[in-house]
């Protein structure tokens, strides 16, 4: 059940993972606001204060997370360009450090699985830098801050 | 070695497709450029990139300069896309919770 991920080309990222629930379920806590604002947390003691959400083409997106305890935050927006409910949306985002990381192209599938749904999701850039920029910038920037605090409490992180 | 000089460095087939071949074990640069329909030199131009940025080593025997993977060549990209899971994996399982805790039909279809 955890989740798996592919590097197929240097300017691709493919992430799967199966949910116990079935596809309209979890598009609707990818897409309603009070529920995406309960997990797309990144690590743990990090808050959401702003999620918004339009679901349809042309409709936008804003996420804005804080870790309470420094008042260091960040913010992503970003754009749909398809919205097939509740099987299939394709959105551009970046992130704002606060200067903008790179566009970042993610189609996102919710499929069938037995009674439950495999989420697939396809994160594209436009070139390998661009890659680089994202991850070494954005991306890692939460993880980095739950990478130290996991070292600091001992816990082996190899 | 920055992830950036990684990644440019993988930032083509070529190089990659060079790398797949010393993951197969030594090669020398003949024996590299011998798949491709691009000059030795261009060959060897790829070589030096991959070399400065780490991912792979040289010795000399004779003549020849063979080539071999450097052991922590990827590291750095394992590393970030280790994180990058963990980061995902820990949204996810918050997301299980919620799909588990909240009772169907409750949401907006």
């Amino acid at each position: 059940m955890t989740l798996q991920t592919q590097h197929p080309t240097p300017t691709t990222l493919i992430v799967t993972r199966h949910f116990a629930a079935p596809p309209a379920r979890v598009w609707a806590a990818h897409m309603e606001p009070a529920l995406i604002q309960q997990w797309l947390l990144g690590p743990d003691g990090w808050t959401m204060p702003v999620c918004e959400n339009d679901p349809r083409p042309g409709g936008k997106i804003r996420y804005e997370w804080r870790e309470p305890a420094t008042g260091h935050g960040f913010s992503m927006t970003g754009t749909y360009e398809l919205v097939d409910a509740p099987h299939r949306s394709i959105h551009i985002e970046q992130m704002h450090l606060p200067d903008p990381t790179p566009e970042n192209r993610v189609e996102t599938r919710f499929d069938a699985d037995g009674t439950g749904t495999l989420l697939t999701m396809t994160m594209t850039v436009a070139d390998a830098a661009t890659m680089e920029a994202m991850i070494s910038s954005g991306m890692t920037d939460g993880m980095e801050t739950s990478y130290k605090r996991l070292e600091s409490l001992g816990f082996a992180t190899a | 070695m920055p992830l950036d000089t990684t990644f440019a460095a993988l930032a083509d087939p070529t190089r990659l497709a060079i790398l797949g071949r010393l993951a197969m074990g030594e090669a020398t640069v003949n024996e590299l450029a011998a798949p491709f329909a691009i000059s030795q030199p261009a060959i060897s131009r790829h070589i030096k990139v991959l070399e400065e940025a780490g991912l792979i080593l040289r010795r000399t025997d004779g003549t020849h300069r063979p080539c071999r993977l450097a052991p922590q060549a990827l590291d750095p990209l394992d590393d970030w896309l280790r994180h990058l899971r963990d980061d995902m994996e820990r949204n996810y399982q918050r997301l299980d919770l919620l799909l588990a805790a909240t009772p169907p039909g409750k949401e907006k279809p």
